[in-house]
């Protein structure tokens, strides 16, 4: 498990020291990280109900106004917990 | 891409940073940490072999899967290559990291990418984007983020069955939080909206419709396909 896992950490890397991108390719490359985190958050809110999904758009807004994950994630967890107990 | 990417110091400044950002970070993964040492302590592991699991891999979904998977005799080679398709997303992640830090030497590169956990990589790159110019950011990031998965694995497994329920708390949000709070840093105009919107789909369908974890890799890639596809 660990060879394994090390080994997909090592890949990316030593790949591109080797072949250079074309402009398509680093476009596509740029989009990674947005896309990969909605693919770990969206089928967990697809899978919640509304108070997650009422605390997801809390999360947003604090998110948006201040930019600060210190104050976002509290408040997603505070707000998860009452919409639960409410709904 | 931005125009030439500016070349990007490794510097202990950065790997505080990084730590410092993760800081609350690692709270949502001691919640995991605590949880996945419990299950592991039930499927029979020792506290000791919890531990080691969690410091050699370092990779909460592929653990938890290999948990579901883990019987007497252990299936190693099923266990094997469940780790590797729920941990091809590491490859994507290196290589979206690698533009920015291909210049530095191989032992900052992989030394800190032995530790890109998930949530290391998405506040690097949020870092890097955001023009912080610190690869040292991925491996503060990484450093807190192991101390505190490998830390909360062993309080689990010692606690045994004696855990909260972490949804009272609204611990199972935790990550869902985090990450969203990430895509608004990461956001980076119109021409995300429809690569994401693709993503967002193709995740939902696929972890509806296929077993495991294929659907985080297959979002990844429907994405960046997407964005190669549209920047025409």
């Amino acid at each position: 498990m660990a060879a394994v896992t090390l080994a997909t950490r090592w890949v990316g890397l030593w790949f591109l020291d080797r072949f250079p991108l074309p402009p398509r390719a680093a476009a596509a490359l740029e989009a990674v990280p947005g896309a990969v985190i909605i693919g770990l958050v969206v089928p967990e809110l697809a899978g919640g109900g509304p108070p997650e999904w009422g605390a997801a758009v809390l999360v947003l807004l604090v998110a948006v106004r201040t930019g600060s994950l210190v104050l976002s994630m509290p408040v997603g967890m505070a707000a998860v917990v009452v919409l639960r107990a409410l709904l | 891409m931005n125009q030439a990417e500016p070349t990007v110091r490794f510097t202990r400044a950065g790997v505080v940073r990084g730590a410092r950002t993760t800081v609350p970070i690692a709270l949502g993964v001691a919640a995991f940490g605590v949880v996945f040492g419990v299950l592991a302590r039930q499927a029979g592991l020792t506290t000791a072999e919890a531990g080691l699991m969690s410091g050699l891999v370092f990779a909460g979904a592929s653990q938890f899967v290999a948990l579901e998977l883990w019987v007497h005799p252990v299936p190693v080679v099923t266990i094997v290559l469940a780790t590797l398709v729920v941990n091809l997303r590491h490859i994507l992640m290196g290589a979206a990291l690698h533009p920015w830090v291909h210049r530095l030497s191989p032992g900052e590169r992989y030394g800190s990418a032995a530790l890109m956990a998930d949530e290391a990589w998405a506040v690097t790159v949020t870092d890097l984007r955001a023009g912080g110019g610190d690869a040292g950011v991925l491996l503060g990031s990484g450093l807190v983020l192991y101390g505190t998965w490998v830390a909360s694995t062993l309080v689990g497994a010692a606690a045994g069955a004696a855990v909260t329920d972490p949804a009272r708390y609204g611990l199972d949000f935790a990550f869902t939080a985090i990450f969203l709070t990430l895509l608004v840093s990461l956001w980076d105009g119109r021409h995300d909206v429809v690569p994401w919107t693709v993503a967002a789909l193709v995740a939902a369908v696929a972890s509806w419709g296929l077993p495991g974890q294929w659907y985080i890799l297959m979002a990844g890639v429907a994405g960046a396909v997407t964005a190669g596809v549209l920047r025409g």
